[in-house]
Parts: structure tokens; sequence; C-alpha cells
């Protein structure tokens, strides 16, 4: 479904992703580890291709689209979505709007089925009333931002910290959804929806099977495989020593 | 009495204001009279989309009570619900000897040259009265219109809440295409009494030839209420107008909100003054304003805290979306006790990059998010409204937006 080749990437005229290569098939889902600043958000905005993301080198494929010279809406348009560790608030646009234009409509009204819809996230009819992300806290910001994401429906979707700044509670609720939006729900062959999920807790993992887990270092990915296995020595052994060993012994 | 006040306005007649570019009144004529008309439909198509643009609904559908002004002549005006008086204010004078009671009392006849205008050469403006203990949600239109090149309009617009009674206005000034120049002077004394409540929604439909001069106050008594919101989305020549509202009763409220998108050459100078006099009174100015090409905007708040346990607020926030355009925001807040509270919030900036990408990330194209963008900023929840009006008013304000979008 996502096909990343060679991929170099400039932001103010800092290289920050290099020679990058991945590769997400439909129905996977992938996890990228990594230290701060290795440049994971980095990957991710330039796949939805924002503009301060200068790709030097290498290509984008979606849906076998070269994408790479795509603006944002032409991506989202071909089945991008993304959930943001940070969203920008909006002032006089409430969550409600947001969630009409994710499905596609420039006007509209809070209605029953935004209600039910929102229900499922513990997402009150006064929070669609509010401002978007104007206030909200880091639990409802991540509820917010998977509301969108259900409106919208993507067939390949990225998540930034899904899992960073929320209550127990709603970790599980939030990994529910996920596995829903990532047809984690049905038999392996029947999943046709695609992610690539951002963690730096790794909480999210216990609700949420991933298939490929990958770590990125210096701006490329350093080494890859079973999501339990990279989880594990990142634990025990840190980053570096994981990318390490895996690169001596070809262990992950 | 009267003497008195001719007096005065003869000698303020060169008076400068204090705020604003100086305008020559004597270049402007005093215009024809019209014939009146029967009911508010008979105004010719050409102009029904003036009206329509300005709020007023040429049906009178949705409306307790109409009256339309073109030029110098009242050509219609009639209302349909009992406990409420509307008619133009010349007559009113002449029906009403206690009216000398009301006129110039919230505002001095020689503030400046605009009001001594006013005096010296009025041309009607509307009267209207909800008598004491009458609440009429459906609210009364007036419209004053200008039809004719190079004249002036001098109006004196007097609103009374009686004791206990409830008044929704809509004010809707338009002009017409053929209409190159023209002048605005509106005087407007607003009284709210005891117990009762004003809501005040105007909408400014001017065109890029016009000057306009309102000159605004508003008294409110105890336990009432006023609540004004204003909508200016087309050019205008040039606009100062500085309302401002005393509240002398104990808790008086007075909301005021305003939305201002200047484009072109337009150039405006827009404020709102509260005094709060009454103990327990409040007060809330909030107002929005876009400036695009080389429009120029100076946006003003101001409370005056005189009474105990007063509170003030002034939120003013401004976008700019062009490099040749400016905005002065002006907050001011004056206390002269211990007992009162008073803030201010002020932001004046462009459309933030990553709001738009957001968007853009929800599947919207650059342009789109950047009209999303616009409409919130201006979009400020209407409150105070009866809830049938506070819909008509966001569409009217949806209508000045789609239009200049």
């Amino acid at each position: 479904m996502l096909k990343i080749k060679n991929l170099t990437v400039e932001v103010e005229g800092k290289e920050i992703i290099r020679d990058l290569n991945l590769n997400i098939e439909s129905g996977e889902v992938h996890v990228l580890f990594g230290p701060n600043g290795c440049g994971k958000t980095t990957l991710l905005m330039t796949i939805l291709g924002f503009p301060n993301y200068k790709v030097k080198k290498g290509t984008i494929t979606f849906k076998g689209v070269d994408i790479t010279d795509f603006t944002t809406n032409e991506r989202v348009k071909l089945g991008l979505g993304m959930s943001f560790q940070h969203p920008p608030e909006i002032r006089g646009v409430k969550l409600g709007d947001m969630v009409n234009i994710a499905l596609g409509k420039k006007e509209g009204e809070i209605d029953e089925s935004m209600i039910e819809l929102a229900k499922r996230l513990n997402i009150a009819v006064e929070f669609l009333n509010r401002d978007v992300n104007l206030g909200f806290s880091g639990g409802e910001v991540k509820r917010s931002e998977i509301l969108q994401l259900l409106a919208q429906a993507p067939d390949f979707i990225m998540f930034d910290e899904p899992d960073s700044g929320v209550d127990v509670e709603n970790i599980e609720l939030i990994g529910k959804i996920m596995c829903e939006l990532l047809d984690r729900n049905k038999l392996p062959s029947k999943r046709e929806r695609s992610g690539l999920i951002i963690t730096h807790s790794g909480f999210v993992m216990h609700y949420i099977k991933a298939d490929r887990a990958h770590v990125m270092l210096n701006g490329r990915i350093a080494c890859s495989g079973m999501p339990d296995e990279i989880t594990k020595r990142i634990m025990e052994d840190g980053f570096e020593r994981c990318v390490e060993l895996c690169s001596v012994k070809g262990a992950c | 009495m009267k003497e008195d006040r001719i007096e005065r306005a003869e000698r303020a007649r060169a008076k400068k204001a204090a705020l604003g570019e100086d305008i020559a009144i004597e270049d402007y004529g005093t215009g024809k009279e019209h014939d009146a008309l029967t009911s508010l439909d008979e105004i010719p198509e050409e102009y029904k989309q003036n009206l329509l643009d300005a709020g007023i609904e040429p049906s009178e559908r949705e409306r307790s009570g109409s009256f339309l002004q073109r030029d110098r002549s009242v050509i219609f005006s009639k209302v349909k619900y009992p406990g409420l008086e509307l008619m133009s204010t010349t007559d009113a004078i002449e029906k009403y000897g206690w009216l000398k009671e009301y006129l110039w009392k919230a505002i001095p006849v020689d503030q400046d040259k605009y009001t001594a205008e006013v005096e010296l050469d009025q041309t009607h403006g509307y009267f209207i009265r909800s008598e004491a203990g009458s609440k009429v949600t459906m609210p009364v239109q007036s419209c004053l219109f200008i039809t004719s090149d190079k004249i002036r309009q001098n109006v004196h617009n007097i609103v009374i809440a009686e004791e206990n009674s409830e008044l929704h206005l809509i004010t809707g000034c338009a002009v017409s295409h053929s209409v190159s120049s023209a002048l605005h002077l509106g005087v407007s004394e607003f009284y709210v009494k005891k117990g009762a409540k004003i809501t005040f929604t105007m909408i400014h439909s001017w065109s890029s030839g016009v000057e306009v001069r309102p000159r605004s106050a508003v008294v409110i008594e105890d336990d009432g209420t006023y609540v004004s919101n204003y909508i200016l989305m087309t050019p205008v020549k040039s606009l100062q107008t500085y309302p401002t509202t005393y509240c002398v009763g104990k808790n008086a409220r007075a909301t005021s909100q305003s939305i201002v998108y200047a484009s072109g050459d337009t150039k405006i100078d827009v404020g709102s003054r509260a005094v709060l006099q009454g103990e327990g009174s409040k007060a809330e100015i909030i107002s929005r304003a876009i400036a695009t090409d080389n429009a120029r905007i100076i946006a003003r708040g101001d409370v005056i805290g005189e009474a105990a346990n007063a509170k003030g607020h002034i939120e003013c926030r401004g976008l700019m979306l062009s490099d040749t355009a400016t905005i002065d925001s002006i907050p001011e807040l004056k206390a002269t006790r211990r007992d009162l509270e008073l803030s201010h919030e002020a932001a004046v900036g462009k459309i933030a990059e990553e709001e738009i990408q957001y968007l853009m990330a929800r599947g919207l194209s650059e342009d789109e998010a950047t009209s999303v963008i616009i409409r919130g900023f201006l979009n400020v929840d209407i409150t105070g409204l009866p809830d049938a009006l506070a819909k008509e008013t966001k569409k009217m304000f949806d209508m000045s937006l789609e239009k200049v979008m």
C-alpha cells in the first residue's frame, strides 16, 4: 500500500531523513520506535505532504501512485489519514465542524449520527461544540483526533503518539477504536487498511498487535523485526544497543 | 429648551469630531422626497437585493414591524403586534411632548458637527417603543436606505424599552448600486428601563463611496439588558463610530459584539465603550476584525468602571490578510475604585500555516481551509437573542460572508 524508496528529507535546510526505505503492505500495521529527534514525526509529516518537509531524493508511492509531489489534500483524497500529536487550536471551528469536514461535508450540523460516533469515544455532545483543541486536555486531544479519523475512514492511517498523556482507561478505549480503524478485528486475510504508529511508551501496543516494528535512528530505519522482540530489546538494552545487536546477530 | 438645543447645535456646526477624518457635509445635497408604499414588498425589484443584503425581509415574514426610510422620506412604517410602537421620530416628537425628555439625553447635541447637523436638518429616523411588560420576541426591522447620488441622510433614532419589556430590533443600512457617493449621519439613542431588554442587530451594507458617522448611546437602568451585534462586511469609504453604553442601573448588563471585514480602500474606526455606573453592572465587548487589500481598521474598546462590584471585559481579535492593510487594536480600561474587575485581551495576527495544514490533512484544499479559518475567526457566539433571531442573525452573517469570500 505504501512504498518509500531512498527518501531523503530536509526541514529548514537541515537533513532529517536519509535514504530511508519502508514498505507497508495492505492490511499491515507497523510500529515505529526511536529516540527523540530521530525523525519519526518528520517521516509522518513527509508522508502527509506538509510543505515544510522537503523531499530531496527518493519517492513515496501510495496505492501504486507516486504521490511525492502531491499536496496534502490530494493525498488525503487518495486515502491517507493522520492522528496528530500536537494539533493546532482553531478558534471558532468546532470539533463538530472538523468531524463534518472529515466526513467530506463542507457544511453541516451536529446530528444524531455524529453524536453516536462521539459517544463511542466517550465524547459528550457539548464537547462537539467546543473550538477544536482549544483548552483540550492531552487525552481529549487524542480522542478528538481518533473521532475525526473515524469520520474520515482513511485506508492508511498514521498515529503520532496516540497514547501520550492519556489515562489508562482511555488508552484501552483508544486502542479498541484503533483496532477497528485498522481492520485488526478481521481475519488477517480480510484486512485491507494499514497503519503506521509512533509510540514512545508502547502502552497502546498492549491493545493493538502490530505486524512489524522498526527502530529509527539518525534519520534511517536502523533495524526492523517482530514487534514483541524489538520492544523487549529496547526495554532491556535501549535503542542503540538494539540496533547493534540486530546488525551483529541478525537477531530480529 | 428647544431654542437652547438649536443654539448649541449652531455653535457646534463646524466642530470637528474627536476621531475620524473630517467630512465636508456641505458637499452632499439634501436629496428629494419619495412616495410612500402600502406594503414593503412594493419596493422596486432593483432594490430588493439591497434590502436582503442588509438583513431586511421585504416580505415582512417573521417580523413584528417594519420601517423603511428612503433617502429623506419614511416610505413605510407599520407594526403588526400590540405592545410595540413604531413611527418616524419627527412624527413621534410632534405626537409625544414627553419625548423631549429623551431627545439628546444620551448624546450631547453639540458633540460634533455631525450631531449638530442631525439636529439642525433632521430627516426622520425611527422611533420604536415597547410598552411596559410587553415581550415581543419577533424582531422589528428598520432600514435606512440611500438611493440618490451625492446626498446626505440625517436620521435621529430613538428606541425605548419600557419597564420589564423586551424589544428586538434588526437595523439594516443599505445603499443602492447607482449611488457613487453619499453621507449617512445617524444619531441613535437607546433607553432600557428597569428590568427591560433590547437586542440590536445591525448590518451595514454600504459601498466604497459612502461616508458614515453614526453617533450612538445607550442608557440601561436597574436589571436592564442590552445586547448589540454589529456586522460590517462590505467596503465603505470611511466609517467612524464609538457607541457608548451607560450602565447606570444596578445590575445593568451590556454586551457588544462587532464583526468587521474590511476590504479595498475601506477606512474604519469602530469602537465600543461601556461606562459602569450601576452597582454590580457588567459589560462585555467583543470584536473581530479582518483587514485585507489596503483596508485600515482601528478597533477600539473602552470600559470605565465607576461602581462597586462592576465587571468589564474586552476581547479584541484582528486578522491580517494583506501586507498593505493595517489594524490598530486599542483596548482601554479605566477604574476609579477598588472593588471592581476589568480585563482585556487583544491579539492581531495572520492565519497560522499549521491550521491550514491541519485542515488540509482532513481533506480540504488550501483555499477551502483558509475560508474555514476566516469563518471560524469571525464566528462569535451570539448570545442573548431569542432562538429564531439568533438563527436568523447567523444566516445573515453567513450570507454577508459568502458575498465577500
